[in-house]
């Protein structure tokens, strides 16, 4: 057998060089050719840093969904694989914007999702409108999210959407719990000078016009600089307009330090109801017998009626696989995080064209579903880009050994039960 | 009436911020070294007692005595084998070396202990209050005050009154001609940093106990020391108890104004001071 070989000619060189050197520029676009093309989801959290609460059950909710996405999403009769990248906010809304930059512009995501607080959900959309990307965040008031966004009511935003309750339901479910109390309409304000503070605060859409028209009688000295180091002034100016319930929106630190202070100084309301810092087991244990009996707004819990549309776990099952996992008791933003993912998987399979960032955000827009925090659906809003979410109003109680969130008032929503009475303090 | 009360709050505020500083116009007065990694180092205090406390159960008060000495301790390794060589005739090569050291400290606490807020448990300690006149006085910041003055008063007897402190004041006016007499300056120096360190251990702890603390709060304790320090004059002990009440009696009045002014009126105060009397109220060293 005689074997010929052909010595390469300059002609033949140059053609497989050329074609060799293009190849990846093809290639590279060929997306569409793959086994299965990969639809990426950017994720912010405050992993770590003052707001890493929030964030404790990233990890067994990503898992969890990791799961379920794992076999990939149909869209239009085809199967996509999902990536998704999580990233942490540090608790600093300037390394939220950062990572969501690199994420929308280094790792290309198609979809960006955040939550948690002001600080950042905020940067994280600001950062998706800019560059038009979709994106959808929870867990965070939707008045400091719009209005902290200079959002026009009418005009809205191009692309991003948001699901969570506002300041008339926290309004309206501490009403609902203090008005059973029969104590005196005398309420302290505590509101820190942060989006969340300026918020709760502001006298035309935070908490003094609705308190006022309840009848109750708001002693707000004004917004003070957080971290604090010293709130007696607050304290004396409670203790003289005769404060017996005390509300605002602080964070753990601050509470702590008033707390105490406020022990120290003789000032004892029956009633002490605070947005932000009192909803984590955590921080009430940190507390010690002193947080027995403080109360706080109920986005979620184990016992709201709700199941997931992408396990089917009822909201029991997923706060209790989360304890067992972790050895650490349910916290609210489980729920969310777990209903963020929800819409994600929910617009993936709807969206009419995935490559196209236009028609995911219609997609969005669209979106109906019932999720293990209530039905989401954007067309229900009450402004643009915005959806909300059923709110009552809970209190630590003693539960065993442990301290457990009752909910005691649910008239703004009677489909999710009470499981306790307001005892005061 | 509430008056008189936001006066006696800022009063027993200005001690943590007496101990905050102490350390801080110890050295300066000592060895002109400015160290910025001061408000980490009352961090990684705090921290030190969150382990003690956490691991062996102890009541935080009880844990300075394994933390003071392992402060102290710290102080002068850090001194004898870092901060002696930067020391010269130019100011800045310490600066710079103790604000590498800070960024160290904040990124290796964080490695460590994560960004998470920690608090030092004290039970009733951090409830517990007095009626005095009318007023409700908490009985953590009064001790927090009597600890500052104690401190400072121990300070001042140490520098005027024992040889140690004569060795300080000696290297303090003039390190060659000490040198001559037989004192061995890096020990005295290292000497000077422990016990720096030392009083920054009280001041971390005491910080925990009122507050929650994560790496990343030392650079905002550091301005509270500073701003002491320079308004009480530099070098001078007393002045620098008297700085730490200042500021914050300035704060607390701020705030009785409005909330929002409190951090902003003790840096008004500080600002005012330093126009008028650029070295301080009681300065010990001309400039």
């Amino acid at each position: 057998m005689k074997t010929t070989f052909r010595k390469p000619t300059r002609r033949g060189f140059l053609a497989t060089g050329v074609a060799a050197l293009a190849a990846p520029a093809i290639l590279r676009s060929s997306r569409a050719y793959a086994a299965n093309p990969v639809i990426k989801v950017g994720h912010v959290s405050p992993r770590t840093g003052p707001l890493a609460g929030f964030a404790e059950a990233d990890d067994y909710v990503l898992e969890a969904i990791g799961k379920t996405f794992a076999a990939g999403l149909e869209n239009n009769g085809k199967s996509y694989t999902i990536e998704i990248i999580s990233k942490d906010s540090q608790s600093n809304p300037n390394r939220a914007a950062e990572v969501a930059a690199d994420l929308i512009l280094g790792d290309e995501v198609d979809i960006i999702v955040a939550a948690s607080t002001p600080d950042t959900v905020n940067p994280v959309a600001d950062q998706a409108e800019v560059n038009e990307v979709p994106c959808i965040t929870t867990d965070c008031p939707w008045q400091p999210y719009f209005f902290g966004r200079n959002g026009v009511p009418g005009e809205g935003f191009m692309n991003t959407y948001h699901f969570f309750w506002g300041l008339e339901d926290v309004i309206a479910a501490f009403l609902d719990m203090w008005d059973s109390a029969g104590v005196a309409k005398n309420v302290g304000g505590l509101f820190p000078n942060d989006a969340d503070g300026n918020a709760w605060g502001d006298a035309e859409n935070g908490l003094p016009k609705p308190l006022a028209a309840a009848g109750y009688n708001l002693i707000d000295p004004g917004r003070y600089q957080p971290p604090s180091d010293d709130f007696s002034n607050q304290i004396a100016a409670f203790k003289e307009a005769g404060c017996e319930i005390v509300t605002g929106n602080m964070i753990p630190p601050d509470f702590a330090t008033f707390w105490a202070q406020a022990a120290q100084q003789g000032f004892n309301p029956k009633i002490v109801t605070i947005g932000k810092a009192l909803l984590f087991p955590s921080v009430i244990e940190s507390l010690g017998d002193r947080g027995e009996g403080l109360s706080s707004e109920v986005w979620w819990s184990p016992n709201h009626p709700f199941s997931s549309s992408l396990t089917g776990a009822s909201s029991r099952e997923l706060a209790e696989g989360y304890s067992a996992a972790s050895g650490r008791p349910w916290t609210q933003p489980i729920g969310f995080k777990h209903a963020l993912f929800e819409v994600v998987a929910d617009v993936i399979r709807r969206a009419e064209d995935l490559e196209d960032p236009a028609a995911i955000v219609s997609a969005i827009a669209a979106t109906n579903i019932d999720t293990i925090v209530g039905p989401v659906n954007w067309a229900n809003g009450p402004i643009n880009n915005v959806t909300k979410t059923p709110l009552v109003a809970g209190q630590w109680q003693k539960d065993g050994d442990a301290m457990d969130l009752k909910i005691v008032a649910n008239s703004t929503a009677p489909n999710i039960p009470t499981t306790g009475e307001l005892k005061l303090l | 009436m509430e008056w008189i009360n936001a006066l006696v709050q800022g009063i027993l505020l200005g001690g943590l911020y007496a101990l905050f500083a102490a350390g801080l116009s110890l050295i300066f007065g000592v060895m002109r070294l400015v160290n910025i990694a001061h408000g980490d180092l009352i961090v990684l205090a705090a921290f030190l007692g969150l382990t003690v406390t956490t691991a062996t159960g102890m009541h935080p008060l009880l844990a300075l005595i394994v933390v003071v000495p392992l402060m102290a301790g710290l102080g002068y390794a850090l001194q004898r084998g870092l901060l002696n060589q930067t020391l010269g005739d130019d100011i800045l090569p310490p600066l710079l070396v103790t604000f590498g050291l800070s960024v160290i400290l904040q990124n290796g606490l964080l490695e460590i202990y994560s960004a998470d807020p920690q608090k030092l448990s004290a039970g009733g300690l951090e409830t517990a209050s007095l009626p005095v006149g009318g007023l409700s006085l908490g009985v953590l910041p009064l001790l927090t005050f009597a600890i500052a003055v104690l401190v400072i008063w121990g300070l001042q007897w140490t520098f005027y009154h024992t040889s140690l402190g004569r060795s300080f004041r000696a290297v303090s006016d003039n390190q060659d001609i000490a040198q001559l007499m037989g004192i061995n300056r890096r020990h005295v120096f290292g000497l000077a940093m422990a016990l720096a360190l030392a009083v920054t251990a009280v001041a971390g702890i005491l910080l925990g106990i009122r507050t929650s603390f994560d790496p990343s709060v030392g650079g905002g304790r550091l301005i509270f020391g500073f701003e002491a320090v320079i308004i009480g004059g530099l070098g001078n002990l007393w002045g620098t108890l008297a700085g730490g009440v200042i500021l914050g009696v300035a704060q607390t009045i701020g705030a009785k104004i409005d909330p929002g002014w409190q951090i902003l009126a003790g840096h008004i105060v500080f600002l005012l001071i330093l126009a008028v009397r650029p070295n301080g109220l009681f300065p010990r060293i001309a400039a």
